[in-house]
């Protein structure tokens, strides 16, 4: 792996930027057979397979992607990242992945451009400044940053926030957490790639899997794909919106529902919005893209759909939010929208488990909110599958969590804004 | 926006409905017999599929009544809407072929 360096870098712009080579190496082919094999080739999925080859020694790995590299939801997501969550299991898979994220620029010797901007979550209602306030206070026995300001601090951190009280829902204040940011959605899904690949992972595109095989067992010998056979020992599903799809391949329903979830970017301006803003009361939330844009996140679809789009009037919906909370953005042009087939669990938190299928995995149920784990994620998942037990972490997050009753309830958290 | 034909007003605009999630799940009758795997199946486990989804809708801001549907998550396109209380109807191929279009 050609390493990236200042002097690197100058020397390939002295040389006009030729002679760069491709980042990983592309495999049409699969071999007949690897130790794991990783479903879905989106920034989890790759995540979990350089995890496995650079903390568990385990190379002999192929991640298989349905379309094309990171090309599902970590291309669709509006890029928070956040650990600012209510209860101490949440708390710590997130904070666990915020940690990662700090370092991982350098640890994939790859820029991923975390920018640890603050998230602002704006208040509306008594209830909301209840609600936030315990949040704060929770986040904070467990040692992660957050604070309360009131309105006018708000203002102060984002002055295009509109704190009048002639509003139809009046900022009352709002939480921040310093330390969250946002990061290049591609840059860290190429990065992970990049790793991977130089530890021998082979990485599949184009190649979906249509079968889960199982042996007398009843234990996973492999998966067919549109490109053949592919055997191994075990099987770890990363398939975000699709996790239900494939898991049922081996008879597993999930407690899943897959919803469209919209976002919308506005031509580029200049860098005029310090922070990402939340507010989960009227549904908006905004902050500025490096290129730019004001990346715009709307709401979920309310029926099952894997369409990859949506209903118009949920972004016109959050625009109004977005136009009232900064006016100065009223004449702002809208450039795309997109949706993304999310993956929402009863309890708005996910799933990082062994299944009831000896050798196979699941990294699902992220929902609206995926993109922050990314790192956390993939780095407890490739902890799960190496060892075939869960790391302390994410061992709250099973499947039989709903059967036994122990849900992790975030859906004040993880409802509404990611 | 989904135009959606209620069975009782007929097409209206999506903004008029409210989805009811998954159809044609009986709440058990004696659900102090069921095991916890069985309750959390009632509960929890639902059937999220790449194509044909037979679902609840409520015309919220119109007649206010349940009713039930069969779309294509693929596409959005919807097969039928029929009235709560009667069964699944069968999906000919051709309606199948049309939905999925």
């Amino acid at each position: 792996m050609e390493r990236f360096s200042a002097l690197s870098l100058a020397r390939k712009a002295l040389g006009g930027h030729l002679g760069w080579k491709p980042q990983w190496r592309s495999v049409e082919q699969p071999k007949k057979a690897y130790d794991i094999i990783i479903v879905g080739g989106g920034g989890h999925g790759l995540g979990a397979a350089y995890y496995l080859a650079k903390q568990h020694g385990l190379r002999n790995i192929a991640v298989i992607e349905r379309g094309w590299l990171a090309g599902g939801n970590t291309a669709r997501n509006t890029t928070i990242i956040r650990s600012n969550y209510l209860f101490d299991e949440s708390s710590s898979y997130y904070e666990h992945s915020l940690k990662l994220w700090e370092n991982l620029s350098q640890e994939l010797n790859y820029n991923v451009m975390f920018s640890q901007r603050g998230c602002l979550m704006v208040a509306h209602t008594v209830h909301d400044v209840q609600v936030f306030k315990r949040h704060v206070h929770a986040n904070r026995l467990n040692g992660i940053d957050n604070e309360w300001l009131s309105a006018e601090e708000a203002k102060e951190f984002c002055p295009p926030l509109n704190i009048s009280p002639n509003i139809r829902y009046p900022v009352l204040g709002a939480s921040l957490q310093r330390r969250a940011g946002t990061a290049r959605h591609d840059a860290v899904a190429w990065g992970f790639a990049r790793a991977a690949s130089d530890m021998g992972v082979d990485i599949i595109e184009n190649c979906e899997v249509t079968g889960i095989n199982r042996g007398p067992d009843g234990a996973v010998t492999g998966v067919e794909t549109t490109k053949g056979t592919v055997n191994a020992k075990k099987v770890a599903v990363s398939a975000a919106g699709h996790s239900s799809v494939v898991l049922e391949m081996a008879g597993i329903r999930l407690p899943l529902q897959s919803n469209p979830l919209q976002a919308l970017v506005s031509e580029p301006v200049k860098p005029a919005f310090p922070t990402i803003v939340m507010s989960n009361t009227i549904h908006a939330y905004i902050s500025q893209s490096d290129k730019g844009e004001m990346v715009i996140g709307a709401g979920t679809d309310s029926y099952v759909s894997y369409t990859q789009r949506g209903g118009l009037h949920i972004p016109a919906e959050t625009l109004a939010a977005i136009c009232e909370l900064f006016p100065m953005f009223r004449r702002l042009r809208m450039m795309r929208s997109w949706g993304g087939i999310t993956d929402n669990t009863p309890d708005r938190s996910p799933i990082t488990a062994k299944t009831s299928v000896p050798g196979l995995y699941v990294n699902c149920g992220w929902g609206t909110g995926g993109f922050k784990a990314t790192p956390g994620a993939a780095n407890l998942f490739a902890w799960t599958i190496a060892k075939n037990e869960p790391h302390p972490i994410n061992a709250p997050f099973t499947i039989e969590r709903f059967r036994d009753g122990v849900m992790i309830d975030e859906a004040a958290a993880a409802a509404v804004a990611h | 926006m989904l135009l959606i034909r209620c069975p009782y007003c007929g097409e209206r605009a999506e903004v008029e409905f409210s989805n009811g999630g998954e159809a044609h799940i009986d709440r058990p009758r004696d659900p102090m017999s069921l095991t916890d795997e069985e309750w959390a199946q009632y509960l929890y486990m639902r059937d999220n599929p790449k194509g044909l989804i037979a679902e609840r809708w409520r015309h919220a801001h119109g007649c206010n009544r349940f009713f039930n549907a069969i779309r294509d998550t693929r596409t959005d396109r919807f097969v039928v809407t029929y009235e709560i209380g009667q069964p699944r109807p069968e999906v000919t191929p051709e309606q199948a072929a049309e939905a999925a279009r």
